[in-house]
């Protein structure tokens, strides 16, 4: 008989590993790539290969050559981080740029702070906000929806729902005046509207979500109490007067905050340990985000909202600790 | 829909092989092993040397301290030595020697297969008895019954709780006595209810054993008071705090015992044996165990003698499959990985199970992703990976707020673990540091 093995128990181990568990959220963001590639053509390809590419060559060559660890590159959480940076970004946005966030998010960002599973701050959000800041014009000109898929810049371009929002509000128009001017439902919905390339569709998106949930990848607390979050404050602003303030629906479904709610917000690295601490921090990106896009000076919130609360996540992992078992002892 | 207990849990794969392998009685081995020492608390003291004739069930260590039991030989023959050997902790332990010799059983054992369901004697009398036969906790823990049934001054027990969960994968013993011996079962438990003067019990039974539900249901009609309950599969649901919660929906409180809300939780193996001790004067000598794995040549159900090498079974049961890379005593969630075959079978040994080289070697670690999944699985409401954290940077007082002693080692956190993190470890480290911390406290 060959050598037997001792080790402590358990014997055995359940299926999950880290890279099944990264792989299956590079599943659930394929509708939504489909989609960026069916309206934003090639340029959303060109961009989505441009940031993954960069991500996992400055993973690789950050462990390699400066933190002298094995790279893990198979893991697939580079990947995720290039996918989703490519989808906060505008399809045209020149090549170089997002090579550039690229770099920032994995090196800076991720490999900085030792890599896989140590960043305090979610990379591809990191990323984004480091480009807007630096390239604030490329990074606020949204394509609109191509006529030829084959044409990888294309010229025309305009403002996303919410800046349109944004703008006419600031200019004193009511909501009525604005209608004409913004996409409805329908669009929001498929994604036949200018805005970053992934985050137009928001069925697509929640087609990854469910497929998560169902997965156990991510759990619904995040998603469910950040968007309902946003319902339930922009509801009520919209009761208090609808020509001042739009109405919930369509805060749900325009820009980013379906994309930041189920792909960024729900980043396991970055978010609370406990179902009380994501409730509330799912809260707390739900009501940032509603701040900045009502009273702030951007027409988007979801990206600061979520580092904002990503900064808040090891306080709320201090406080917020899991009833214990015989804590609340029934008489 | 069926109770469980509502916070965290896993589940594993069952893989119950041998559920449909009746049990098999073994003839006694050539030689037995018997450890001192095979329950919590003070290892017995022998009362025989070397060289003595010892029959079937005779008294050969007597346990002397309160938490202590007695230990009856499981063979007829001449004890050899009292030596030292490796128990499954991995320890070396005083263990009588024995070389079997016929089968000659002491008379005062009923051996008749009559069932006797009248029991005349006293709360008291059962007690002693109980402690006499050296009948302790079957389940995994080996609690001496005797203490379990000695209801502290002050509290008052209302209910018992019956463990026929088995929710080990892999195990079936429980599930095969439930099915085969549900009747002395039965009379066992009105025995223990007397024995803690309470009117009710209730047998707790996963859902994954329709059979021995149906089974037990129906015994169970000709019983006063005994209820039978089907759970839905969740490990860890044979924790005692886990199988009070789901039955009764109390929680014992933190470091205290089910004595707390009431409950007083012993197996069902253990009621059968207590049912043989009390009714038919049989000590603790014999116990069912399962020899299994996935590519062991016939899973099966054992009635063993106590002190019979790990090897006699594994050899009934097709001998060690080519590529065995590890061996257990107990369950794949909480059981221990021997190293060697030589060693005894004890009352707390409720399965041997042969892993195949390909699953014996834990999965690579990588970095935490604090997925939480840990923290949802815990079923005390632990932080495993904090706790991890703490107990790596020697913060023992951390560890001891963020309650590392609560832990019951059931391994949920590390089986659900993707990074593959070897959290239990740490925390059995954690355990230690800090129970020694809290002990040298109240000196």
């Amino acid at each position: 008989m060959q050598l037997l093995t001792i080790s402590g128990s358990p014997h055995v181990h359940g299926d999950q590993s880290v890279k099944k568990i990264m792989w299956g959220v590079v599943v659930a963001l394929i509708p939504a790539m489909l989609v960026s590639f069916w309206y934003f053509g090639l340029g959303a390809l060109l961009s989505i290969c441009v940031a993954v590419a960069t991500c996992i060559t400055v993973e690789y060559l950050v462990a390699k050559f400066i933190l002298k660890q094995e790279p893990s590159i198979s893991d697939g959480s580079a990947i995720i981080t290039g996918i989703l940076l490519a989808f906060n970004v505008p399809s045209n946005l020149p090549w170089w740029e997002l090579v550039i966030g690229s770099v920032f998010a994995i090196a800076v960002v991720k490999m900085s702070f030792g890599g896989l599973g140590k960043n305090p701050f979610n990379p591809a959000l990191a990323g984004r906000v480091f480009m807007l800041i630096s390239f604030p014009v490329d990074m606020t000109s949204w394509p609109l929806p191509v006529q030829n898929r084959m044409v990888i810049v294309d010229a025309l371009t305009g403002p996303t729902a919410l800046g349109t929002l944004s703008e006419g509000i600031k200019n004193g128009e009511t909501v009525s005046q604005l209608a004409s001017k913004l996409p409805d439902y329908t669009h929001l919905m498929m994604g036949n509207i200018g805005g970053s390339l992934g985050e137009v569709s928001a069925i697509a998106l929640l087609i990854g979500g469910i497929y998560m949930i169902w997965r156990k990848i991510i759990s619904w607390h995040i998603p469910v109490s950040y968007l309902l979050t946003v319902f339930l404050f922009t509801g009520l602003l919209w009761l208090i007067n609808p020509e001042r303030y739009i109405d919930p629906v369509f805060h749900l479904l325009a820009g980013g905050l379906i994309l930041g709610a189920v792909f960024m917000a729900t980043d396991m690295v970055t978010s609370p340990m406990t179902t009380k601490g994501m409730l509330i921090f799912g809260l707390g990106c739900g009501l940032l985000t509603v701040l900045i896009r009502v009273w702030g000076s951007y027409p988007e919130g979801v990206s600061f909202a979520i580092l904002i609360m990503n900064a808040v996540t090891p306080l709320l992992n201090k406080y917020i600790k899991p009833v214990r078992f015989g804590e609340k002892v029934k008489a | 829909m069926l109770k469980t207990f509502k916070k965290g849990g896993v589940h594993p794969h069952e893989n119950k092989l041998s559920a449909d392998k009746q049990v098999q009685m073994l003839p006694p081995p050539l030689k037995v092993y018997i450890p001192l020492g095979q329950s919590l608390g003070a290892p017995a003291r022998p009362l025989v040397d070397k060289g003595a004739e010892v029959k079937t069930g005779q008294l050969i260590a007597k346990g002397e301290s309160f938490i202590s039991a007695n230990v009856h030989s499981s063979v007829s023959g001449k004890v050899v030595k009292i030596d030292d050997i490796t128990d499954t902790s991995g320890y070396r332990r005083k263990a009588v020697f024995i070389e079997t010799a016929g089968d000659d059983w002491i008379d005062t054992i009923d051996r008749s297969q009559t069932i006797v369901r009248e029991c005349k004697l006293s709360q008291q009398e059962i007690i002693r008895k109980i402690n006499e036969m050296g009948i302790v906790g079957l389940g995994g823990a080996t609690f001496p019954s005797h203490v379990k049934l000695s209801v502290p001054e002050g509290k008052k027990a209302q209910t018992l709780i019956i463990n026929g969960v088995e929710c080990e994968p892999y195990l079936t013993a429980d599930h095969r006595l439930m099915l085969e011996r549900g009747e002395e079962i039965l009379v066992g438990i009105t025995i223990l209810m007397k024995a803690l003067g309470v009117n009710k019990a209730v047998i707790g039974i996963e859902n994954n054993k329709p059979d021995a539900i149906a089974h037990m249901q129906k015994l169970a009609a000709d019983f006063k008071g005994i209820d039978i309950v089907a759970l839905k599969v969740k490990y860890p649901q044979g924790a005692e705090k886990q199988l009070i919660k789901a039955v009764t929906g109390r929680e014992v409180p933190s470091q205290k015992l089910p004595i707390e809300v009431g409950c007083v939780v012993n197996n069902v193996g253990t009621a059968f044996a207590v049912y043989e001790a009390v009714q038919k004067n049989k000590p603790l000598f014999e116990r069912v165990v399962t020899v299994t794995g996935k590519n062991v040549a016939s899973p099966s159900n054992f009635l063993v003698r106590i002190g019979t090498p790990v090897a006699d079974l594994i050899e009934k049961a097709g001998g060690v499959p080519e590529n065995t890379g590890k061996i257990i005593s107990g369950g794949p969630m909480m059981g221990k990985a021997l190293n060697s075959t030589e060693i005894p079978v004890v009352k707390g040994t409720s399965g041997i199970l042969l892993f195949p080289e390909s699953d014996s070697k834990r999965v690579k670690v990588q970095p935490c992703i604090r997925c939480a999944k840990c923290v949802s699985a815990c079923p005390m409401g632990l932080e495993p990976y904090l706790l991890e954290r703490e107990v790596n940077a020697a913060l023992w007082d951390e560890a001891e707020t963020d309650r590392v002693m609560d832990c019951m080692e059931c391994g949920s956190c590390q089986f659900t673990c993707p990074s593959g993190r070897p959290l239990l470890d740490y925390l059995r480290l954690g355990k230690n540091k800090v129970g020694q911390i809290i002990r040298s406290r109240t000196k």
